[in-house]
């Protein structure tokens, strides 16, 4: 990081000057310098644009922190909270005590523990299929290029198009009567794995990194006498972790999520993921214990979004980014 | 366009050829142009199939496959035991004659409706604001975003416990403070609906901010400087360089929007399960119903003859849409 170079933004100054420096004021917000928004240095000297920003603050605070942060902290004081305080003293914290054991029941009695454990495989799974799909089409589609490659791109940019309501009945069906191999998928992990994995979203956003790769140094390594395939695992892909981390992380995400999906593929209760067994448990569970299991099952994405906070706010603006 | 055509004429040439002979490949480097399996495999033909073949197969069976069979199905009636019969319109004609399509239709419309005016300007807002304070943007994108990392189906089952309609819910409590007597939400036909919009809004809000936010430092600086020049305030800066250069983000994110709230099935399912008296009843609730609640077995048939009513009209309000924002844009 070079040092911030002051910004010369005043009002004064012609605009053609302005135009003329644009490329270099751009370097300078990209290391962090000069980038200004809608107020400029003016703006915020004058003392009803302080008292306004002040304002800002104290509404986004207060705002984001009761809507953002407050149900969850609700959520984590209920969820060690016994139900007749719940129920009857929503906002007091704990008049008759602290109960633990909510959380233990959630765990063993619930069998959150095991829903965990096939939440993660379904995860897991559909994570490994979409990085793979998306990075073998990606460098099929992008780098090794064949004739018929803009076909096969616009059949999978088409896929977008398409609602996923269109999905629903007939790739269930073919889940239950899939072709060639003749057993049914229902109440198997690939179910789930392998429709996740015909992502075409992912697919776009791989191959458009990957065009941004420079060739110059795919082809020096063709020359040193590399083949396809080891351009792709020691060259293409180390070149491509950021965008392979933004992938993992809406794949894990989404699948963490899905809720339609896995309902109907899974209907044996021993494989369903946390969101299909959540509800389902409800009618039968105390709602002491069953808030626990809500917390419990909420911990999780949140550990991670607070561990790859970065990742995941620049995954959600590329996301934008493509989009627009 | 031109290789296009070469291999075209050389297509039939190729097909009667069969097997790749010796004496074909030995011809090769006279005809230069021409393409065969052998010249093909040394090109890295294979490579590229084999770093396509996964691709093909799981885009063939679980999107391509699926796509063209819900056209197929939805002149069909499938009930899985007997071979699928042809039966032309009837699937559309008896998911029209339901009474409870207009229902659905008016209900999802009015979930969209709702979204939008809630929805839509809530996150612009916020994210105006959040890109205008110097210190703790990190911290509000953070805040933010919360919400989006609680699995949906948390938030709903949650959401559910905070619309208790005794006045100690947790909702009724807060409006007690402030003196706003106690709500029946979900449990009222009138209120339903409005409070499964505010669920919705609440776990897609920061989603739709971090978006804005990254659309907002690519606005370049030099059209404040000149609007600045030009004399503008700040609400002309906004009005005239600000919201202008997010035009096109923002008439995504709202097409997005509608065509996803036209889907919505979560939150009534799991909310209300389309009652109280069908009131949060959707149309993809209503598709669920068909194909999978049906104590006569899957409608599969009007499952899909709907799910394609819905998609075939998402697709002409895309196309209307686009066609309208573009005339605006070059205007």
């Amino acid at each position: 990081m070079t040092a911030p170079a002051p910004s010369s933004a005043q009002p004064s100054v012609a605009l053609r000057q302005k135009l003329a420096g644009l490329g270099r004021r751009r370097r300078d917000a990209a290391d962090g310098g000069a980038d200004r928004g809608i107020l400029s240095g003016h703006d915020r000297r004058k003392r009803g644009v302080r008292v306004s920003m002040a304002g800002v603050h104290v509404v986004l605070f207060v705002g984001l922190v009761v809507a953002g942060l407050g149900p969850l902290l609700w959520l984590a004081k209920a969820a060690v909270t016994p139900t007749q305080d719940t129920l009857s003293h929503p906002f007091e914290l704990w008049p008759n005590g602290i109960d633990w054991a909510n959380l233990e029941t959630a765990w063993n009695d619930i069998h959150i523990d095991q829903y965990f454990l096939n939440t993660i495989w379904v995860a897991a799974g559909s994570w490994f299929f979409q990085l793979l799909i998306a990075t073998t089409a990606g460098y099929a589609l992008s780098v090794l290029r064949p004739k018929y490659a803009p076909i096969l791109n616009g059949l999978v940019l088409a896929t977008l198009f398409v609602p996923a309501v269109v999905l629903l009945v007939p790739l269930y069906l073919t889940v239950l009567h899939p072709p060639v191999i003749d057993t049914s998928l229902l109440n198997t992990y690939w179910a789930v794995w392998l429709p996740a994995a015909a992502n075409a979203f992912n697919i776009l956003l791989v191959k458009r990194f990957f065009d941004g790769l420079p060739r110059e140094v795919f082809e020096a390594a063709r020359t040193d006498g590399a083949g396809p395939f080891r351009v792709f695992w020691s060259i293409v892909l180390p070149m491509s972790k950021p965008i392979l981390g933004v992938v993992s992380v809406f794949a894990v995400i989404a699948a963490w999520k899905d809720f339609l999906w896995p309902l109907l593929v899974l209907p044996d209760p021993a494989v369903q993921p946390l969101s299909v067994r959540l509800p389902a448990v409800q009618s039968q569970t105390e709602l002491d214990v069953f808030l626990a299991a809500l917390a419990i099952s909420t911990l999780i994405p949140i550990v991670l979004f607070l561990v790859f906070q970065r990742l995941f706010l620049s995954g959600a603006g590329l996301g934008g980014a493509v989009k627009g | 366009m031109s290789t296009t055509a070469i291999d075209q004429t050389d297509a039939p040439a190729e097909a009667g050829a069969g097997h790749p002979s010796p004496e074909a490949a030995a011809r090769t480097p006279s005809r230069r142009r021409r393409r065969t399996p052998l010249t093909w495999l040394r090109g890295g033909g294979l490579w590229n199939l084999a770093f396509l073949a996964p691709m093909l197969i799981v885009f063939g069976v679980f999107s391509w496959w699926p796509i063209a069979r819900s056209v197929v199905m939805s002149f069909q009636k499938t009930n899985l035991i007997s071979d699928p019969v042809w039966v032309g319109l009837d699937n559309f004609a008896r998911v029209l004659a339901d009474p409870n399509l207009g229902t659905a239709v008016v209900n999802t419309l009015y979930f969209a409706g709702l979204a939008l005016v809630f929805g839509f300007p809530l996150p612009i807002i916020m994210a105006v604001l959040m890109s205008e304070v110097r210190r703790g943007k990190g911290l509000y994108s953070a805040l933010a975003y919360l919400p989006v990392v609680v699995p949906p189906v948390v938030a709903v089952l949650l959401w559910k416990v905070f619309y208790n309609a005794s006045p100690d819910g947790v909702f009724n409590t807060i409006l007690g403070w402030v003196g706003i007597p106690p709500q029946p939400w979900l449990q009222s036909p009138a209120t339903a609906m409005p409070s499964l919009v505010i669920e919705a809004t609440w776990a897609a809000a920061g989603g739709s901010i971090i978006i804005y936010l990254a659309a907002l430092i690519a606005v370049p600086p030099e059209l404040y400087d000149a609007a600045e020049v030009d004399g503008a305030g700040i609400w002309r800066k906004i009005w005239h360089v600000t919201l202008p250069q997010l035009r096109g983000i923002l008439f995504i994110m709202l097409i997005l929007q509608v065509i996803g709230t036209a889907q919505v099935f979560l939150e009534p399912y799991l909310f209300t399960g389309g009652g109280p008296n069908n009131a949060t009843l959707t149309v993809l609730l209503l598709i669920y119903r068909y194909a999978f609640q049906n104590s006569l077995g899957g409608a599969y048939g009007e499952a899909t003859a709907l799910s394609l009513m819905l998609a075939v009209f998402l697709g002409l309000l895309s196309w209307l849409y686009f066609k309208l924002t573009d005339r605006w844009s070059t205007n």
